[in-house]
């Protein structure tokens, strides 16, 4: 038994149109990738697709009432609304910075949750 | 009058990387001029990540991708006047600025161009119907959520498939809001396909294609959209008009350079891109103006934004160091199936880049640059869609002075 399908590559901006045809996780055959991460990409979607999230958490003390964050690694997709989940809970107090990491590990996915804006405390800003 | 070597109107990603491209090459008196509080242009509040995959080879968030210039223009002690906004450039420029202490001149000797854009509301305008509140454009929503924690509503319609839109309904279905659908009126996505993957198919949001909003319903709070079907020529088709109740209408019709102050100049602009024409080098028709980024013509990657401001420092120090630049006399035009291409004329005595879209999507083709009977470059291509920007290095050799080069693209 064999399947077809067309995935659209989302690992770099070229976003290749990929046709395969794959039989449960096994490519058959495979057209259209530019490079090889293309290969690796749809794999990865047959068995395990991922991605990645980026929010934003409250925080006080700064001269915005928010501070963005995002992953580490990218997640399996199924997770993604757990994960934010606990991304929800997170409350930053000024000064933080970038890399900063807010949660460790979150949900035990091996990827962590990091500050990707450096805020200062409102005073000094 | 203050005088200064160079002022850069606008501290974002194109801003940035002109100043610190320029003090690299040994041009001391920079000054940015950007108006709001801090650097970094837009990319603030683009808090998802994918930038820097082109620069640095690694994924960032927009406030970190910022963040790396911002950094390197400090440590270069680069001068940065934030809270100021330029309200005028004369054609001999003279840069007029409203700063916290007050109503600034300044006489530079070159000042680049790096306003970015902003976003069209055009195609809102024309919709019947009443003005009630929750119509947003996505990049004003986008501010709203990202920098000062204010969620727009709940049940979201989106009109128009261009990437900001796209972004927005990812982030809205990530905060717990319900994006019901996108409806763009041309037959294809104006927005890049990893977009559509990854923000619509990701979440099972529907994209509805030739499809438009026709009527506004609301009296205070917008209630629902009507939307139809459109045929070749946009127009509705009727018979298909479906009703989709929602508290919010996001707008993301498109970006047009923000050129103001490039008209205040004199600087001459191209109808097909709505930034200035430029030669090579990226000056202007204003002999020691120089644009780069979104106000020259509207990018989808800031990565190219970024390569393009520190590609044009190399003549603007020229510029500074000899008081002007070679002569480019000769004309470059796109044939029809070509949205637009940078730069628009040459001097056919070094290499440059061409940068350019195409109208409609086309398969797999052929890009050729042609002077006169010659073929001066050609580029072959799986795909070419409006959302992608295609650019390729163009090698003088082959070209002669004189007449002018076309850039055609041939279906396969
Ligand atoms: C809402 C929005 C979202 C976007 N999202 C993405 C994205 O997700 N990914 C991506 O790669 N690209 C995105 N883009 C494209 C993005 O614009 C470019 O990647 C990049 O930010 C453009 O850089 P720029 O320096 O040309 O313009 P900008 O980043 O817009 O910077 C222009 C700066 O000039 C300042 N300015 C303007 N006029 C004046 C004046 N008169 N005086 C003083 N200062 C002035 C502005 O305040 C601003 O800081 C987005 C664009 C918009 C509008
Ligand atoms: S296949 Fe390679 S070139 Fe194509 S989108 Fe994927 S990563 Fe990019």
């Amino acid at each position: 038994m064999s399947d077809k399908r067309t995935f659209t590559c989302i690992v770099c901006p070229n976003g290749c149109t990929i046709e395969t045809v794959f039989d449960g996780d096994k490519i058959l055959e495979i057209n259209g990738q530019q490079c090889k991460r293309g290969e690796e990409y749809v794999r990865q979607e047959l068995t395990d697709p991922r991605r990645t999230i980026a929010s934003s958490v409250p925080i006080s003390g700064a001269t915005l009432p928010l501070c963005s964050v995002r992953l580490t690694k990218a997640i399996p997709k199924r997770e993604i609304f757990n994960v934010m989940r606990e991304i929800n809970k997170v409350r930053l107090a000024a000064p933080v910075s970038i890399g900063h990491v807010v949660i460790q590990d979150v949900c035990g996915l091996g990827s962590d949750v990091i500050v990707t804006k450096n805020l200062p405390k409102a005073t000094e800003a | 009058m203050e005088r200064r070597d160079v002022v850069i109107i606008g501290g974002g990603p194109a801003g940035l990387a002109a100043a610190v491209e320029l003090k690299k090459r040994n041009i001391a008196d920079v000054l940015i001029i950007e108006r709001e509080k801090q650097l970094g242009g837009i990319l603030r509040q683009c808090i998802h990540d994918g930038f820097g995959l082109t620069r640095f080879g690694e994924s960032f968030s927009g406030p970190e991708y910022s963040q790396r210039f911002i950094d390197e223009a400090a440590a270069l002690g680069i001068d940065a006047m934030t809270n100021a906004t330029v309200i005028d450039l004369s054609p001999d420029k003279v840069v007029t600025v409203a700063a916290q202490d007050g109503l600034k001149r300044i006489q530079a000797n070159a000042v680049i161009l790096a306003m970015g854009c902003r976003e069209r509301t055009r195609g809102a305008l024309a919709i019947p119907g009443s003005r009630p509140s929750g119509i947003y454009t996505a990049g004003v929503a986008q501010s709203y959520m990202n920098l000062y924690n204010t969620m727009v509503g709940k049940e979201i319609v989106i009109m128009g498939s261009g990437d900001i839109g796209l972004i927005m309904a990812r982030r809205f279905t990530l905060e717990g809001a319900h994006v019901k659908a996108v409806f763009e009126v041309l037959p294809y996505p104006s927005g890049l396909p990893r977009n559509i993957e990854q923000c619509l198919n990701d979440y099972d949001i529907p994209l509805y294609l030739s499809h438009s909003v026709i009527n506004i319903v609301g009296d205070k709070r917008i209630e629902g959209v009507e939307v139809a079907q459109v045929d070749a020529r946009m127009n509705p088709i009727s018979g298909t008009n479906r009703y989709f109740p929602c508290d919010t209408l996001i707008l993301s019709v498109g970006l047009i350079p923000e050129n103001e102050l490039s008209l205040a100049a004199g600087v001459e602009l191209d109808v097909r891109t709505k930034g200035a024409f430029v030669d090579e080098s990226h000056q202007t028709s204003v002999p020691g103006v120089f644009a780069a980024g979104n106000v020259l013509h509207v990018h989808d990657l800031v990565d190219f934004v970024s390569l393009e401001a520190e590609s044009l420092a190399e003549s603007a120090a020229q510029f500074i160091r000899e008081g002007e630049l070679p002569a480019c006399g000769i004309a470059l035009t796109p044939s029809p199936e070509i949205g637009h291409i940078i730069p628009q004329k040459i001097s056919g005595t070094r290499d440059f880049q061409l940068s350019l879209r195409v109208r409609k999507p086309v398969g797999k083709c052929k890009i050729v640059v042609r002077q006169g009977e010659r073929e001066i470059k050609s580029v072959s291509l799986p795909k070419a869609i409006p959302a992608e920007m295609i650019q390729f290095a163009v090698s003088c050799e082959k070209i002669s002075s004189g007449e002018p080069i076309e850039v055609s693209v041939y279906e396969r």
